[in-house]
């Protein structure tokens, strides 16, 4: 087992975390992943998006919890015990994004990863780094930095909120 | 006047020691020919403030040398001259220099006062574009320059007598040689100088000496940098072999029994001038290190990043106990005693390691606030200003963390406006004003930040000269920007609008330092300034890490924490009292009526009590004016870690961060002044 994740991981293998949106089968560097938990209370922040639930205290930290499952449109948005929060850790913070299920840990060699198609407008494909297979299912791969560094995502406060605030 | 500085002797020599260091990190790393500018306006930054507080603290020789090493980093930094390997040389003896002076006033430790002498001179030579040898080693400098053969070399006599331990310290002689042939014609003789027989001999051990002459039309002080890193002084001797004994029989060769075994196997344990850090790195009085004796000082310094630690910590502590004590709630006292009487000993033992915990950070604003009367006297008096300085709010307390830094960007401001704001008492009496000025410094805790203010009744900014200051530094302005803007362009690197430098401020480095260092605190810098009135500088900072006392309140299923100082009071409205106007309620206390904010419209929470009168109203303080929270139930008062939400997301309009409840919920934290914005700003229903 061992002998064969060393040959992975020199020709080139990433691993990827799997999770359910809907019907849908996405994947996920591994290595942004910090923690895996279950949904919790949330405390809910005035004028967010729809797709921010709110924010909660994990071991002592704030961290705010995205639900994919609004952003994406897709699945039916309820909340119980199975509902699955995955802790990331991208652009020096630590957010909390709510999936259908987190199913496997994958190891894709470059060449099979494909290029995502084209959708034309309609589905923002610009986050899909490519189209994987694992077990005979699609997995949709995504680029998750850049995706909640996205200005839609109004995760990370853009330079206009930032101006000295003159009103002395 | 009589303000006891001494009590901050301690953090301004620590203060001053990482400055040092800071300033040596960086000129060693730097590169002469491509330095990059953002190095040199920090070390620049570091020379100010360490010249700063040597000011503040009497410390003359210390403001003085760091003075003069300031204005060739001025002149580099704005590239009037260009940084060579020379100045950087020049700089870190002058540090060295430094550190010396800073030892004699901490320990007392003996000044050599020739070496820092000879650092400023090399210094204002450097600056003076001449190159007068300022460490000569060994030569009668006076005819040091005259001795140039008509073809421009010099014959110049070199003894190298290395230390035993040369090779120890991993010094390669070839490379020296090479060195001196690429500047002239060099011969060289090795001597075996201190070697008794082969019994003893050690391959490790450096045996020889080197006499070497020289034809070269270099500079003395190019011969001795090469020696720099390799030699202390005694051990090489460089000499300029006169024009006209260049035929005699070598009259000036070096006496050699002045290179005794002694020399070679104790190189000379005191240089205290010479680079002290190529050699005795460890030395106890290295860089004007402490020496390490049996009295220890009684405090330590612990990075802020443990302390937070700590503090996250010990607010898990207290969310897990109150989680704990819930539980036990519901075991039956008779039958669970003990367990009853352990939970009460958990909860009094946790709220006092808390208090321990938080009072590491917190300290009253009077540690920095009370060493400005005194630099407020002596800077009026060398300005030949009048000026009285009114201290108000010294009790607010404040992060230490914030303390720490807090104290450059203040004596940048306060000594600004004593050099700039306020007038000399002639143009005071023209016009007609007292002839005394005044500086009031003001620290207040409003809602979620501190707020420092630094007011004079000075002549306030020259809005022109800032304008046509900005056009000359290249900066991008226009005459239609409105004053905020134009006050904000002081905040650029280098800016200064003083017609002359002086040593108490005219560098443009300032505000620069104030703007960086708040910054870095998150806070803002805003000023306000009225021609020929005077004007204001707001520094405010946010209470990250503060403890604050609240008053947590619900609203429909969410809580919400109201600090407590913004409270006025609470009380449930009578119908009577309310009243509309233009569709907005206002609820009437005694006499005033009061605009009515209600909580669950601005943040959309449903289920909320709608009506006021069966709710409860508390009339809140938002900066100055009073306005009437909605609420539909005040819960516990507490007294709550403050927690940023911008680590993980973005600030939320209208809130001063979060806090984490008992039952480890998150709650957030009101900020009302921002609050009564935020609905200002939304449209009235």
């Amino acid at each position: 087992m061992e002998e064969m994740t060393s040959t992975m991981a020199e020709s080139g293998a990433r691993e990827y975390l799997t999770f359910t949106l809907g019907k849908e089968e996405y994947g996920m560097d591994i290595l942004k992943v910090q923690e895996i938990r279950g949904y919790d209370a949330v405390t809910s922040i005035a004028n967010a998006p729809q797709f921010l639930k709110g924010v909660i205290n994990l071991r002592g930290v704030i961290v705010p919890i995205i639900d994919m499952r609004i952003k994406f449109n897709l699945g039916t948005v309820a909340y119980d015990e199975f509902t699955v929060v995955i802790i990331i850790n991208v652009l020096g913070r630590v957010i909390g994004m709510v999936v259908d299920g987190v199913s496997d840990v994958v190891s894709l060699l470059p060449d099979q990863i494909k290029p995502p198609p084209e959708f034309g407008t309609g589905i923002d494909t610009q986050y899909i780094t490519g189209i994987g297979t694992s077990n005979g299912q699609m997995l949709i791969l995504t680029d998750i930095e850049k995706l909640m560094g996205g200005a839609d995502m109004q995760l990370v406060e853009n330079s206009a909120d930032n101006h000295l605030d003159l009103a002395a | 006047m009589s303000a006891d500085l001494s009590q901050f002797f301690q953090v301004f020599f620590d203060e001053s020691t990482e400055h040092l260091a800071e300033m040596e990190r960086i000129l060693l790393s730097i590169d002469p020919h491509a330095p990059d500018e953002e190095e040199l306006h920090a070390v620049f930054r570091a020379a100010h403030s360490i010249k700063g507080g040597a000011a503040t603290f009497g410390f003359g020789d210390m403001a003085s040398t760091t003075h003069t090493l300031e204005s060739l980093l001025d002149r580099v930094r704005h590239q009037e001259l260009t940084l060579t390997a020379e100045m950087v040389d020049a700089f870190l003896e002058t540090k060295d220099a430094i550190a010396m002076l800073l030892a004699g006033h901490r320990d007392n430790t003996p000044v050599d006062e020739a070496v820092v002498a000879s650092a400023c001179n090399k210094l204002r030579s450097i600056e003076g574009g001449e190159h007068h040898p300022a460490v000569e080693p060994v030569t009668d400098g006076a005819e040091a320059l005259s001795t140039k053969s008509p073809d421009g070399t010099t014959e110049y006599r070199i003894v190298f007598t290395p230390p035993a331990d040369l090779f120890k310290r991993g010094v390669r002689v070839e490379p020296l040689f090479e060195e001196l042939v690429s500047l002239g014609e060099l011969s060289v003789t090795a001597r075996v100088e201190v070697f008794d027989d082969f019994n003893t001999y050690d391959p490790e051990q450096c045996y020889l000496c080197w006499d070497m002459t020289l034809l070269s039309a270099a500079r003395l002080e190019e011969l001795s940098d090469i020696f720099m890193f390799v030699a202390d002084e005694d051990e090489i001797e460089i000499q300029i072999v006169e024009p006209a004994s260049l035929h005699k029989e070598s009259p000036a060769l070096p006496e050699t029994d002045s290179i005794n075994n002694d020399n070679v196997s104790n190189p000379s344990p005191e240089s205290p001038g010479r680079r002290l850090y190529d050699k005795n790195e460890t030395a106890p009085n290295a860089f004007g290190r402490r020496p390490v004796d049996g009295t220890e000082s009684s405090s330590i310094r612990v990075g802020v990043s443990k302390v937070d630690q700590l503090i996250n910590q010990m607010g898990e502590l207290v969310i897990t106990q109150a989680m704990l004590a819930q539980t036990a709630q519901q075991f039956d006292p008779v039958l669970y005693e003990s367990l009853h009487r352990g939970m009460a000993l958990l909860q009094r033992n946790t709220r006092d390691l808390q208090e321990s915990v938080m009072s590491i950070r917190m300290m009253p604003i009077s540690f920095i606030f009370s060493r400005f009367p005194r630099l407020v006297h002596d800077l009026a008096a060398k300005l030949g200003k009048q000026a009285e300085l009114k201290l108000v709010g010294e009790t607010t307390e404040l992060d230490k963390g914030l303390i720490e830094k807090l104290a450059d960007p203040l004596t940048h401001l306060v000594r600004n406006s004593l050099d700039h704001g306020i007038e000399s008492p002639e143009e005071r009496r023209q016009a007609g004003k007292q002839p005394g000025g005044t500086i009031i410094l003001r620290a207040a805790q409003t809602g979620g930040r501190i707020v420092i203010e630094v007011i004079d009744d000075g002549a306030g900014l020259n809005r022109s000269r800032i304008l046509q200051k900005a056009l000359e530094n290249g900066l991008a302005v226009s005459d239609e920007m409105s004053d905020e803007e134009v006050w904000q362009l002081i905040f650029a690197p280098g800016f200064s609008t003083a017609e002359k430098v002086t040593d108490v401020s005219g560098r443009g480095v300032g505000m620069d330092v104030v703007m960086k260092n708040v910054q870095a605190m998150g806070g803002r810098v805003s000023i306000t300034s009225e021609s020929g009135k005077g004007s204001r500088v707001l520094v405010s900072l946010p209470l990250t890490l503060a403890i604050l006392d609240g008053l947590s309140v619900r609203v429909g299923s969410e809580t919400f924490i109201v600090p407590l100082n913004s409270i006025i009071e609470s009380l449930q409205p009578q119908p009577d009292d309310l009243n509309t106007v233009s569709g907005n309620t206002t609820v009437r206390v005694r006499g005033e009526y009061l605009p009515l904010l209600r909580l669950n419209e601005i943040y959309s929470i449903k289920g909320a009590v709608a009506q006021p009168e069966q709710a409860v109203v508390m009339i809140v303080d938002a900066e100055g004016e009073q306005v009437a929270l909605l609420v539909d139930e005040l819960l516990n008062q507490h007294q709550v870690v403050i927690k940023s939400l911008e680590t993980n997301y973005r600030k939320v309009d209208g809130t001063a961060g979060a806090t984490i409840l008992g039952d480890g919920h998150v709650a957030l934290i009101l900020d009302v002044g921002d609050l009564v914005h935020l609905w200002r700003k939304a449209p009235q229903i």
